[in-house]
């Protein structure tokens, strides 16, 4: 077998959720959406609905990179690639908002 | 005479040393640049949150329910997005177009949404240049929504492409790379739903 017809191959056995699997993710990233919502109307406040809010954003966005962008199937490399973009440019920000103060106010 | 084997120039997704495609490896670094571009923008909206001397200022002007439908339209635009991918697989063409036409609308239906509630922020005092809120707001939103404009544009090449015969015969390989810009533009939005929307501003609750 010829070195495209290896990778052609390769690419076809990788694992891809079903879409029953990936309406379910879908449900789940819709239930987390309503309890954002919800969270905000509700009468927790400060820390505690800050906390809540970004447990929240951070399992969706774990989810959709996860799941619907493949990460969670495909090579580590492009896992460490993105999470060096992602972590790299929040740990950069959080440091500039530190150096401002801004929690501070 | 050695069996020679030619590199398979003209394919479109080269294959790296490492055994990965080249074009998706040039993907997840474009979306790894992008974590820094948008990381930017947004730590700039928290840096001058409740700076603002004169309104109107977040909670005179946010309408939660009217974006939480919004971000409902750009989830479900992702599942739709995931299920194209899954029909490319399947070589159900047809039903791949379907979903690639699906998702495009949810997310001109998207941008529809943010335009109407640019409009009416206008309307209410709220322009560029009007306050701190107003720069930072319209420049993060206004970045996101050239984002999915690019990628609506995308799906839509993809469509006619597919349509007219044109795609290659593996369409699920550019899918997938159309796929990975979506569903990043989602998860933006999801960061910038919490952090501008949802969380209460130093002036005062959004309700």
């Amino acid at each position: 077998m010829t070195t495209s017809e290896d990778t052609t191959a390769a690419r076809r056995h990788e694992y891809h959720p079903s879409t029953r699997e990936y309406v379910r993710v879908g449900l789940i990233l819709v239930a987390l959406t309503c309890l954002e919502v919800w969270l905000s109307y509700s009468s927790l406040s400060g820390t505690a609905l800050i906390a809540a809010l970004l447990t929240c954003t951070l399992i969706k966005f774990v989810m959709v990179v996860g799941y619907f962008m493949h990460l969670k199937f495909d090579s580590g490399r492009f896992s460490r690639l993105f999470a060096l973009g992602a972590i790299g440019a929040f740990t950069l920000y959080v440091a500039v908002l530190l150096m401002f103060g801004v929690w501070g106010k | 005479m050695a069996d020679v084997t030619t590199p398979n120039v003209g394919v479109e997704d080269h294959y790296t040393s490492t055994g990965l495609s080249s074009t998706k490896l040039a993907m997840w670094l474009f979306l790894a640049s992008e974590c820094l571009l948008f990381g930017g923008l947004i730590t700039a909206y928290i840096l001058y949150r409740g700076a603002s001397l004169t309104g109107p200022y977040p909670q005179d002007v946010f309408d939660i329910r009217y974006t939480s439908v919004s971000s409902f339209v750009l989830l479900a635009s992702s599942l739709t997005m995931v299920l194209a991918h899954n029909a490319s697989l399947d070589k159900d063409y047809p039903r791949m177009r379907l979903w690639l036409a699906g998702t495009a609308m949810l997310g001109l239906t998207f941008v529809g949404g943010q335009v109407f509630e640019f409009t009416a922020f206008y309307r209410e005092g709220l322009a560029l240049s009007t306050n701190l809120f107003g720069t930072t707001f319209y420049v993060l939103t206004g970045f996101h929504g050239v984002h999915v404009t690019v990628g609506v544009l995308m799906l839509l090449i993809l469509v006619v492409m597919s349509w007219r015969g044109s795609l290659s015969d593996e369409p699920a390989f550019p899918v997938e790379m159309v796929g990975l810009y979506w569903h990043f533009v989602d998860i933006v939005w999801i960061v910038i739903f919490t952090l501008v929307y949802l969380i209460p501003s130093p002036q005062g609750p959004i309700r």
